[in-house]
């Protein structure tokens, strides 16, 4: 019996080196129920673009499953150590592996690196991707094999341009005349673009259907092993998991996001598996830090001028915070594609703090905690200090799921004594750019709110850096910034400005982590509840799968095989 | 047999609660989607809150509803159209009002109502009160078109009829003449367009719940049970079964009941 076990233990490891060549596995069927429309990622900030395109085009560096950067054209990871990222912080050298060929057979060159940057920066073309480059100066390519970017200023963290499935290198002769206004006038090119990825298009109907071959130049000779493949458009989330898990149509299935039970119940099935990997996305509680009476005058309502009387003391915010059951939150909401978190950064590991001690409910010490803070219960059951209630207006968007989380945690607030009114805007209000209206999320009208955010990319700094004093949202400010729960403090700012001196992953993880743990565990302005994972789903036939947050989730097909 | 079904869903709303004690917002984790049982005879929903008392609980308010916009309707409605139909002068302007209201689209209404009163009829009366004075006010002010149309159309005819005209010449005045003659003969026709707007009334009370313009989320009523059932549907259809069921039971006994005073 044990030897079986291990005679097929050992099948499975050898199973993929057995038929290592290119081609030998046959068709490849995916399904992205939001169709792809270009496959030039320039054009389209949609991941539904992004990442069948990235089957084709490749960047100079892609993100590991943890977040972490590896090379792809790149020879090797630019660094200080060996000389890839100058002392002063304003020049990058990127270096080419030798030998590599586009699909049609011509070699790739930094000129070709070189042309995209300039295709992207071009100010009449409207690129989706221009952040990605943000700060560059100017690209030089001195040799065929060595690209120097040059930044205006200081950039600690370099890996946004030509990095990841948003900066794919585009081929030169073929996007020549495309630059600029007449990018979205190119449609032979922005729908077969010649790549350097595993494999090329043969086919391209737009919102509908992609069909591609193994590239016969691709730098691997033994992969991919796919001969062809499909990415075909259409449907739903629940009927690409049906498609996947139940019927075994496609091997994969792109954001298969349905109730916990209901994916469970079709994985039961037997014929594939759903796969999550967890990216930046925290669902959280935010707390308003000014007094959103509307007795104020609407021009002070909400604003730094008048600090909130009931959230300003740091003790009722950890007794709110202390009283959410988030284990509970995860499993309702999300099963296996959540989890409970404490951390507004909950990954990449290295900026993520090792921040768990809110994960265990504690009505009791929630109980003591309002006691101390002067908040005693009144006859009907609500605490009260100096003659006011501790009465709280939650707002959050119309969702099944924001409302389950708003009566658990209205039952949870009402257990230590806080009573709680619930309120729901229409999503397109709520999170609306409309500074005139006052149900945004922006304009905060309320004592806490809930919805979820992440941030592009890897690097936290930007994400953080919404917390600052002087990003507030004020009527001064038409109602706009990103700091809307009021946050001011000069330390924060301090050590954040700190973090924009500082280079090295390590460094910055250190200084991100004491930011993160200043918002929530130190301070409780952000209370975060649940981590949302990507969720997508594929067949048992299908191996090599290996679920990616940081970068397109087909990151790694050409190291898919047919499982046997 | 439709006078019976609708008493015994109002006997259900009104008198359940005594007697079914649960508290329909009380979330019991234990107890999440569990079946049909002894200690919950419809089973528990997601969040583990008993399925009957949420069902009697949800069934008041949008009974309540749609009896308030339908009233409220009704009472507009008829008002206009006999002002207009007897009273010539009054014709064209009001008319044109008619026209004008059955232009208005409802929901960009409701979106500006939302925001100019939300907040200062939940201040003064409550949230949940305050919500249902909005939507019973954004319904019954944009459902009384149609009535007022039908009501013009039968006053114009009957104000030449020989009674109206006897009635006059004996000395009646037009207050009397309404109340008396023209009312009672106009009645089975605002009959049936009061228990369509019932119906109307509770189905666009549960489009706005799930667009977030309606209700507090806590507060259940069929419309939301219904819209947050879809999800689960395939797991567990009792959850969009039950308050749709509900819905269209006491949608048709209110039609069927209305037909039935039509005199044939």
């Amino acid at each position: 019996m044990r030897n079986v076990a291990m005679i097929s233990a050992l099948c499975t490891v050898l199973a993929p080196m057995a038929h290592a060549e290119r081609g030998a596995d046959g068709q490849l069927n995916i399904l992205y129920w939001q169709a792809p429309s270009t496959l030039n990622p320039y054009l389209s900030s949609g991941t539904k673009d992004l990442e069948p395109s990235s089957l084709v085009i490749e960047p100079l560096a892609g993100f590991d499953e943890k977040g972490d950067v590896f090379p792809r054209l790149a020879a090797e990871i630019p660094s200080a150590e060996n000389g890839g990222i100058s002392a002063d912080l304003k020049t990058v050298t990127w270096r080419l592996k030798p030998g590599l060929k586009w699909s049609d057979g011509t070699p790739v060159t930094s000129e070709d690196v070189k042309f995209t940057a300039d295709y992207c920066m071009n100010p009449d073309g409207g690129c989706a991707q221009l952040g990605r480059y943000e700060g560059i100066d100017r690209v030089e390519a001195p040799d065929p094999l060595t690209v120097v970017i040059h930044y205006a200023a200081p950039r600690p963290n370099p890996f946004t341009a030509f990095t990841g499935a948003q900066s794919p290198i585009l081929q030169k002769a073929q996007f020549a005349g495309c630059m600029g206004a007449a990018a979205s006038t190119c449609t032979d090119q922005n729908f077969r673009p010649i790549g350097t990825g595993p494999f090329r298009v043969t086919e391209f109907r737009t919102n509908d259907a992609l069909t591609l071959e193994a590239n016969p130049n691709y730098r691997d000779p033994a992969k991919p092993a796919f001969a062809t493949v499909t990415v075909k458009g259409g449907g739903d989330a629940a009927g690409a998991a049906t498609a996947v898990l139940e019927t075994g149509e496609f091997d994969y299935a792109w954001n298969t996001q349905v109730p916990p039970d209901l994916l469970k119940s079709m994985e039961a099935a037997g014929k594939g598996r759903v796969v999550t990997a967890f990216g930046t996305l925290v669902e959280r509680v935010e707390m308003n830090l000014s007094d959103p009476s509307p007795d104020l005058p609407e021009t002070e309502r909400a604003t730094i001028k008048h600090p909130h009387p009931i959230l300003s003391d740091e003790r009722v915010r950890r007794a709110l915070s202390m009283a959410l059951d988030r284990q509970l939150l995860s499993d309702v909401g999300y099963g296996p594609t959540g989890r409970a978190t404490c951390n507004l950064v909950p990954a990449p590991e290295v900026f993520a703090s090792d921040n768990t001690g809110c994960i265990a409910q504690d009505s009791e010490g929630a109980m003591a905690l309002l006691d101390q803070a002067g908040w005693v219960p009144g006859t009907d059951g609500v605490r009260e200090k100096d003659g006011r209630k501790l009465h709280l207006l939650f707002q959050t968007s119309a969702n099944p799921i924001r409302q389950d989380y708003q009566a658990l945690i209205k039952q949870w607030w009402q257990n230590i004594g806080v009573s709680v009114e619930l309120k729901v805007v229409e999503p397109a209000v709520f999170f609306g750019a409309d500074a005139n209206s006052p149900d945004t999320f922006i304009r905060f009208n309320a004592d806490v709110e809930m919805f979820a955010n992440n941030f592009d990319g890897t690097d936290p700094e930007p994400y953080l850096a919404r917390y600052t004093c002087d990003k507030a949202p004020s009527p001064d400010t038409q109602w706009q910034g990103e700091n809307i729960n009021r946050y001011c403090n000069a330390e924060f700012d301090k050590l954040l400005a700190e973090l924009g001196r500082t280079s090295g992953v390590q460094a910055r993880g250190a200084i991100a982590k004491k930011l993160n743990d200043m918002l929530t565990k130190d301070g409780m302005v952000v209370v975060p509840l649940v981590d949302r994972g990507r969720v997508s789903a594929h067949s048992n036939a299908l191996g090599g799968v290996v679920m990616n947050a940081w970068d397109s989730e087909l990151w790694n097909a050409a190291d898919w095989v047919r499982a046997r | 047999m439709a006078k019976r079904v609708l008493v015994l869903i109002l006997a259900l709303m009104l008198l359940g609660p005594l007697l079914w004690r649960i508290d329909p917002g009380l979330l019991d984790m234990r107890a999440r989607n569990l079946g049909p049982g002894l200690g919950h005879p419809l089973g528990t929903d997601q969040l583990g809150r008993d399925m009957l008392a949420r069902l009697m609980a949800g069934g008041r308010v949008s009974l309540a509803v749609g009896f308030c916009a339908s009233v409220l309707a009704v009472v507009l409605g008829t008002g206009v159209g006999v002002a207009a139909g007897w009273f010539r002068r009054l014709d064209g302007a009001l008319m044109r009002l008619v026209d004008l209201f059955l232009a208005l689209p409802l929901l960009p209404l409701l979106l500006l109502g939302v925001m100019l009163f939300r907040e200062p009829l939940a201040r003064a009366i409550g949230p949940a009160a305050g919500a249902f004075v909005l939507i019973v006010g954004a319904i019954g002010l944009t459902s009384w078109m149609q009535l007022a149309r039908v009501v013009r159309a039968e006053v114009m005819a009957l104000r030449g009829r020989e009674f109206i005209v006897a009635a006059r010449m004996v000395g009646n005045g037009s207050g009397r003449l309404i109340v008396r003659h023209l009312l009672p003969n106009i009645a089975p026709q605002i009959g049936v367009a009061a228990s369509l707007g019932f119906a109307s009334a509770i189905m666009t009370e549960s489009a706005l719940s799930f667009l977030g313009f309606g209700f507090p989320p806590d507060l259940p009523t069929w419309g939301r049970m219904l819209a947050e059932g879809v999800e689960q549907m395939q797991l567990y259809p009792a959850r969009v079964l039950l308050p749709g069921g509900l819905i269209l039971l006491t949608v048709l006994a209110v039609n069927a009941l209305a037909q039935v005073k039509v005199p044939r």
